[in-house]
Order: structure tokens, then sequence, then C-alpha cells
């Protein structure tokens, strides 16, 4: 009875389009970033921070911005993993050149390089539709960690190929490099993810995410009542690869200290992501995170279960994991292609008429 | 807009129709070998309502297609407002005060009813990239002022009580309402008509004739429109264009168009048993 | 004239590269043809007969290591092996079987969803499958031998030394390569023009609705084409596994049969064969001309940008039909 928008009345509209309608959803949204802003960053450790928190912030970020170009713009690609090398190796650039500068801004303008590369790739969505741009995309993505792989310049001529990221800090807190603490890297991808998602969905509220879905619905119908769609499009390359640029910058910086890029950011790479968007739901910005956690959790939970309950081998366990997130995905296509946003909205709705249904 | 023509007249109901807004000129369209609009010529006048007739494969819906910019006519000139109008895309023709409905309906699925028709109003909102990033002063002025604009057409079409609803889960009849209020959220000069009518049951037809001639009525909307039904059509229109396999037949008042042999051996005379 | 021999052996060899892709690109088009689903999985398909296939042949226990890590049992084989034609046939029925399983849990529950859902589907299924056949077999990297001739063909290599004073290096597994997949390409040809099987498959394939109105079950072609692919599939995957073993990066490059497909449209098995020919030769090509300047390593990507290149021009593909848009 308490999960309603009844007595709760809306006097503008400004009121009636804000995110979270109903009363309760509001509570619930402040306390989940009280709690993530004011109490995880005293109690968090390293197990915690480098095994999920820190990974799935930033895959959400990633997830968020495939969702932008896959669940709103109706583009889907293949290339994310490629999109986040570019991030990557943007941000190493950066901070090695420029280590005077701070490293938020580095991560900034990986993003920035990365939508310029990501609107490049995407000029051929103008020519071509559905799954013959998924395999496009597939062009991308080899080119890229192709490139990064064989031009010393992009890993500064290191004799392993790999990049280091070098100690670099906010608020003269250590969020890159060996000296990084927990809290620390988790505050940094926190703030990342917490404004990106704000950004994303004011996007997709307004003018722009309404072009992105009318092109993502009926393509002709959209061109026909006034969308351009070679802008919408590519504007959606240009955000979408925005965000998972920040993502491979935050991947490679805080997260993995180092990395190679066929190992860090191949074509799996690029189906994780996928996967977290459709496990999650297209074209939600919550699903975004739900898919996230649900795929970062997975592979944990299954090892605590598989390898520590039970003592299996660990590849037998990763074995039993491609099947398990194989048929989930098969699972949630057949049952609910809106993913979890959808049964959470589902479930949602159902609250808001209980306890009497009709 | 003064070059236009300024003579008009006034229909049988005492409405005074204004100067031409839309002229096509000997247009001819083929698609390779098949030619489907040989040389048509005929304009549409500031506020009345006309109508293009004529049986299956006519080529009513090519030529509504080449006046909303989706089909470039390979001979033959199209005038807007006094303007002749070049090879534009489609976008850019609903940019000039052009809209229009689909025979099959094209609304977005994915998007609510009230979303679907704030995409007619896409091409007035002008919030730049970072205001609508951060949801600061233009791009939330802007919504909440279009979003007033369509809520006046949610009124005028009856339609608040499905506002929030996905279109996707609408009845045919519904969908196609809500398809002319993103229309007319454009506020168009012109406003195309698809076969508004196609697949409705009686009362929903009656319904979107009492909706055609109001819109037309208060706003002042020119529109054209393409239809089967030949007595909705009759009873709706100011003037006619009947045409047959490509050809114009007949152009005139309803009246005028029934008492034509040609089209009464073309089209009537088989319609109506 | 040396470098000109040398580009000839390249082109040559390329082409035995492109029959292998032109061979998993025909599953693809199969089955593209009849259900309008562009299987993904199709490149794991070939993974999973190859192991499928080994693994019977050695006489491995299927399941092996989950259930010596569920039970604490120590199998590995049944100490038998089968002969490579018995072996062959059972992975055959195999495939069948997988098939029918596929057909059941998922395509029939998402008939008429959009073309992109089913192919995101197919990325599931490509992924269950690949974990299932680790599982099943094990993820070491496998020898694959059923007796095809392997080496350098001699009697190639004396001939073109007569001729050219230069002798080709021609592998003998390439050249039976060629000729199973030519006569593989003209079985399936006269199956589809000339058997009544074959006739409701491309009714299917123009339309489903018209089909099932005279009376073609939609799920019986479903099955028949899914088992054709995993046969074709099966095949590819004695072919690859033969020459490079039976291993994970087989399905990757089995995924070139994507680029091949964007070249010679998804719905023409001439397009298949010719797109499949083009990019063999092609990406040898350019790894021999352009790849000593940039590093190597060119066969990664080529084939995707020349893919790309080509469709921004032609969208439909070299044989594909042009797409028409309506309102």
């Amino acid at each position: 009875m308490i999960y309603r928008e009844a007595g709760d009345f809306k006097t503008s509209y400004r009121d009636d389009s804000q995110t979270f309608p109903i009363r309760l959803d509001r509570w619930g949204y402040y306390a989940v970033l009280a709690v993530a802003f004011g109490i995880v960053p005293f109690v968090i450790n390293d197990y915690w921070a480098n095994a999920v928190l820190v990974p799935f912030l930033i895959y959400a970020i990633a997830a968020l911005g495939l969702n932008i170009l896959t669940g709103y713009a109706g583009q889907v690609s293949l290339g994310t993993g490629g999109f986040m090398a570019v991030g990557a190796y943007a941000v190493y650039k950066l901070m090695t050149s420029f280590p005077e500068v701070n490293v938020v801004i580095h991560i900034l303008l990986a993003g920035g390089i990365t939508a310029i590369v990501g609107l490049l790739f995407g000029l051929p969505s103008l020519r071509i539709k559905g799954f013959y741009l998924a395999v496009a995309t597939l062009a991308a993505q080899f080119f890229l960690v192709w490139l990064f792989n064989k031009v010393p310049w992009f890993y500064n001529y290191s004799a392993s190929g790999q990049i280091t990221a070098p100690t670099r800090t906010v608020l003269d807190h250590a969020v890159t490099g060996p000296a990084a603490s927990a809290p620390a890297k988790y505050l940094v991808c926190l703030c990342f993810a917490f404004v990106l998602a704000w950004v994303a969905r004011n996007l997709t509220r307004g003018t722009l995410g309404r072009k992105w879905m009318a092109i993502r619905d009926m393509d002709i119908a959209a061109e026909i009542i006034g969308v351009d769609p070679l802008r919408a499009k590519l504007s959606a390359f240009a955000v979408s690869s925005f965000f998972v640029g920040i993502a491979g910058a935050l991947l490679f910086a805080v997260y993995l200290g180092a990395a190679e890029v066929g190992e860090a950011f191949g074509i799996n790479k690029s189906f994780l992501v996928l996967f977290m968007i459709i496990i999650g739901g297209l074209g939600s910005i919550f699903g975004s995170f739900a898919g996230a956690a649900f795929l970062v959790l997975l592979p944990v939970l299954l090892k605590n279960l598989l390898v520590g309950s039970l003592g299996w081998p660990t590849d037998l366990a990763a074995h039993i994991e491609l099947m398990i997130v194989g048929a989930l995905i098969v699972l949630f296509l057949i049952v609910e292609p809106h993913g979890l946003a959808r049964l959470w909205t589902l479930t949602k709705e159902k609250l808001r008429l209980w306890p009497f249904p009709h | 807009m003064n070059q236009m023509s300024t003579e008009g007249y006034v229909t049988a109901d005492g409405r005074q129709i204004g100067g031409v807004l839309m002229e096509m000129k000997n247009i001819t369209l083929r698609f390779g070998g098949v030619v489907a609009i040989k040389d048509i010529s005929f304009d549409i006048r500031q506020g009345e309502i006309r109508a293009i007739i004529g049986p299956n494969g006519a080529g009513k819906s090519s030529m509504l297609n080449v006046i909303s910019g989706f089909y470039h006519p390979q001979e033959g000139e199209v005038w807007f407002k006094g303007y002749r109008r070049g090879p534009m895309k489609p976008y850019q023709v609903a940019r000039l005060g052009i809209a229009r409905t689909f025979q099959n309906i094209a609304l977005f699925d994915g998007m609510s009813v009230l979303d679907n028709i704030m995409t007619g109003r896409l091409n007035r909102m002008k919030a730049g990239f970072l205001s609508q990033a951060l949801w600061w002063g233009a791009a939330e002025r802007e919504e909440n002022e279009n979003r007033e604009a369509v809520e006046k057409i949610i009124d005028f079409l009856e339609i608040q009580n499905i506002r929030k609803t996905p279109v996707g889960r609408l009845p045919y009849g519904l969908k196609k309402r809500v398809e002319l209020a993103r229309a007319l959220a454009a506020e168009p000069q012109l406003l195309l008509l698809d076969e508004p009518m196609a697949g409705m049951n009686v009362e929903e037809k009656e319904d979107m004739s009492r909706f055609i001639l109001s819109v037309n009525d208060e706003f002042g909307t020119t529109i054209c429109l393409i239809e089967h039904d030949m007595g909705v059509v009759m009873d709706l229109s100011d003037r006619v264009v009947v045409m047959d396999y490509g050809k114009k037949i007949g152009d005139g008042t309803p009246a005028e168009v029934r008492a034509n042999q040609e089209v009464i051996d073309a089209y009537l005379g088989v319609a109506h048993d | 004239m040396d470098q000109f021999i040398f580009a000839a052996e390249v082109v040559l060899n390329g082409l035995m590269t492109g029959v292998m892709y032109a061979l998993v690109a025909l599953g693809f088009v199969l089955i593209f043809k009849a259900s309008g689903v562009f299987n993904y999985a199709q490149g794991v398909l070939a993974l999973f007969a190859a192991l499928t296939l080994v693994g019977i042949q050695n006489g491995q226990v299927p399941f092996a290591h989950l259930i010596n890590a569920a039970l604490g049992t120590q199998l590995h084989h049944f100490g038998w092996t089968v002969p490579s034609v018995m072996a062959i046939a059972l992975t055959a029925l195999v495939m069948v079987g997988l098939a029918f399983l596929i057909e059941k849990l998922v395509l029939q529950h998402l008939v008429g969803q959009e073309p992109i859902i089913l192919f995101m589907a197919t990325i599931g299924l490509a992924y269950f499958l690949e974990g299932l056949g680790d599982v099943m077999w094990g993820a070491d990297i496998k020898t694959l031998d059923v007796g095809l001739p392997q080496g350098i063909s001699d009697s190639i290599e004396t001939m073109t030394d007569a001729w050219f004073g230069y002798g080709f290096f021609i592998d003998r597994l390439d050249i039976w390569a060629t000729v199973i997949a030519a006569l593989l390409v003209a079985a399936l040809v006269a199956f589809a023009q000339y058997t009544k099987q074959g006739r409701a498959m491309r009714a299917v394939a123009d339309d489903h609705q018209a089909a099932l109105s005279v009376g073609i079950s939609l799920r019986f072609i479903w099955v028949m084409v899914w088992s054709i692919a995993g046969f074709v599939a099966l095949v590819a995957g004695i072919m690859w596994g033969t020459k490079s073993g039976v291993q994970f990066s087989l399905s990757l490059i089995a995924l070139k049969a994507l680029p091949v497909l964007m070249l010679g449209g998804f719905t023409s098995i001439p397009g298949a064969i010719v797109g499949g020919l083009i990019i063999g030769v092609g990406e040898k090509l350019f790894e021999f001309t352009v790849g000593p300047m940039v590093g190597g390593a060119t066969e990664n990507w080529f084939a995707y940008v020349l893919a790309l290149l080509f469709l921004v021009f032609r969208p439909q593909g070299l044989f594909g039909e042009r797409i028409i848009e309506r309102v």
C-alpha cells in the first residue's frame, strides 16, 4: 500500500518527468547513494574492491556506453573491447606524456579521444544496418587490438609490449599504480560511474535520447518526422565511445594497473559487455548496472562455490561458467528480452497494485 | 511566402480557402522500368482538405512519398510556399513544415505514447548537447514548454489516459490516433495522411473523421489525404484528385468528381454495385 | 620473376585457405536462408564437432572432468579406439541430435523475434557450446587424424619445378580440402534443387508463412537445416582440426566466415565460395606485400576491414539482392 503514486500528486510537468516519480523509489535511491558514498569507502577492503566493487563500477560504465549505442540507438556493436583499448592506451600515453596534469583530466580526455575513434568507425552505420553492422564493428575490434600490439609508440617501446600505469594522485591520494588504496580506487570509479549514469539518464530522457530511440524503433519513420539519421547515429557512436573509453581507461589505470592489449581488450571483452546489457536490459540505465553486477558477481560466486566449497579444478569451473553465461543469454532473450530491468519494473508494477491486484 | 498566389475560393460549408500552398508540376516517377506516376500536376491550397483517391496500385502512396520527400521524381517540379523545392532528404522536408502519418502505422514501439508524440516536436527543440547532458537551463525549460504543447494535443485527441503506456501495447485504432498526434505535434503547415481510416471499424472511422475536420478547423492545418473509403473521402474533402494507373483522371470538388465519366468507369463503377 | 612466382604461390595458398573459409561460410548461408537466423555459433559448431570426433575416436569418457570432480573418480578413457569412419558417423549423429535440441530448446521459443535478437541468442549458444565442448572433452589441444593425407605434395613440387624452375609448396591436405569442399557444395546444391526436402527448404527460405500454409513443417526443416549445417561444420572441423589441431582458436578462425559472408551476401551459396576465395587470397597477398612494412599479422583484421569498406559501397554484398526501402 505504501509503494504507489496515489496521493503523491504532480503539479508540474517537471515533477511528472522526474527520474523517480514514486516517493519510495526516490528514498531508496538516496539511501543507496548514501551507503555507496558514506559507508562503503570506510569499510571496503582489498578483496571487495578488486574482486567485486571496482570491476562492477567500471563495467557498469562500459555497459552504459554500449547501452546508449545498442539499447537506445539500436546499433549493435561488437567492438567494445577495441574501444576500451583506445581509452586505455590514450590514458596511458597522456599519463606518461603529461605527468603534471591531473589524472582525472587524462581519463576524461581518453574518453574524448575514444569518442573520435568511435565516430570514425560509426560512419559505415549510415549504409550498413543490423548484423551487417555488428560484423563490421568486428573490424574495429580486430584492427584496434592489432594496432596497439604492433605499433611500439603506443606502449612507449616497452620490452614486454605491456603498458603499466604509473602512480598518480587525486587530492593527494594515490588512485593508480601499486600504492593506490582500495577506498581511493573505489571512490574514483564510483564518482565516474555516478556522474556518467546521471549524464546518460539526462541524455536519454531528452531530445537526443528520443532521436536515438526513434532511429532504433523505425529508422525510416524517424527520418520522415525530421530526425537526421547521420547526426543521430554518429552522436550515439560518439557518446557511447566516450563512456566506453572512460571505462577502458579506468580498467587499465585503476583496476588492472598493467595490461596487454590482446588479453585485456580482446573480442571476449566485447561480448562480456554485450551480455551485460542483454541480461541487464537493453535501453535501461538501471539495467546497465544490474547486468554489470550480475556478470561480475557470477564468476565470483561460481568460483567460491565450485572451487572454494566443492574443490573442483579452476578450469572446469571456468568452462561451466561459459555454459551458464551462454545458457542465461539464451534464456533471457527467450523469456525477457528486456532483461533484469524489465523484471524489476514488472515486480514494481505488481507491488504498486498490492495487496489489491484488481 | 509572399510570392504565393493569393486568389482562393469559398467551400460549400462556407470556409475561406487561401492561395496555393503546394504545387506539383508534371511529376513523373519511375522505379526501373515501371512508371508509378506519369506526368501529374495538381495543387494544394492553404486551409483545404485535399484528397487523392484511386484504386490499388494507382500510385497514390507513391505520390504522397514524393510530397514527403521519400521518393525523388525523375521529372517535374515540386513547389512549396512559393519556392521550388530541390531534391531534399526526408528530414529536411519535415523541417519545412510537412508532417505525415503512414498507411502501416510507423510509431516507435519501444517508447511511451507521450515520448512518441514528443518526437513530433524534435525539430523545435534546440538545446545544446551540454545543456542536455547536464539537464540544465535550455534543455529542461524546452522539455517542459514542449510538454505543454504536447499535452494540448493529447487533450484534443482524447488520449489522456494512455499517455504513459508503451505504444506497442495499444490497439490498432488508438495507434492511428497517436500517430496523428505525433504529426500534429510538429504543428505542420501541411499534414499528409496516408489512409487514415484503413482497417478501422465504423466507430473508429467516425472518430477519425471528426478529428481530421477539427484539426483543419481549429488549427487551420492544410490536409492532404489518401483514402480508399469513398464515402468518407467525399464527405471530408474539399477537392479530390483521382488517380488510375499512375495517371490523373479527375480533379475537382467531390460533386464534380462524382459526375466525371472517366472516374466512374475507372473506379466508382467498380467499387459500387 | 622470383617475386612473381612467390606471389603466385601465395595466391595459391590463399585459395586453399579461402576454401576453408567458404566451408564454414556455407553453414552460415544454409541456416540463414532457411530460418533467417544469422548463426554466430557456426564456428563453435565446427569446434564442437572436431572435439567430439577426437573424443569418440580416442575413446574418451565424456564429462570425465566433471564426473571426476563431483564423484572423486579417476575416469579418462574407455580404453578403446574407434575407427575413423565410424567415429565420423557417430559424430554426425551427435550433430543431428544437437540440431534437434537447438531447435527444441532455443529456436522454437524465438520464432518471430527480430533478427538481431536471434543473432544475439546464437552468440549465447556459441558460449554455451564452447563451454560444453570443454566440459565434455577437456580443453587441451588435441591432434586430429582421420587418415587424410598431409604434408607437402611431392608431385606438385616436382611438376612445378620442371615448369617454372621453382617447386610450389602445397599441402596435400589443402588439395583434399578443396576437392571435398567442391563435392560438398555440389551435393548441397543438388539436394536443394532436386529433392523434395530441398524444395521445401527453399520454400521456407522464401516465406515462412506461405510455406506453412502449403503444409511444410517449419520445425522439420529447421532441424534438417541445422543438421546439415552441423554436418558442414563437422567437415570444416575435420579439415581445420587436421591442419592446426583442435583448439579454441578454431572458433576464432571460423569467425572469418563472417566477413566472407558480408562480401558474398548472406543468402548466396556461390557468394560464400567466391567471398571465401577473395578473402583467402586477399589476406595472404596483403600480408605478403604490405605485412612486412607494418609488423605483420595483418590477417587478424584484413578480412574485416575489407568487408567493411566493401559494404560501405555495396551494402547488399556481391551476390545479395538489392534492398528496396518502402514506407
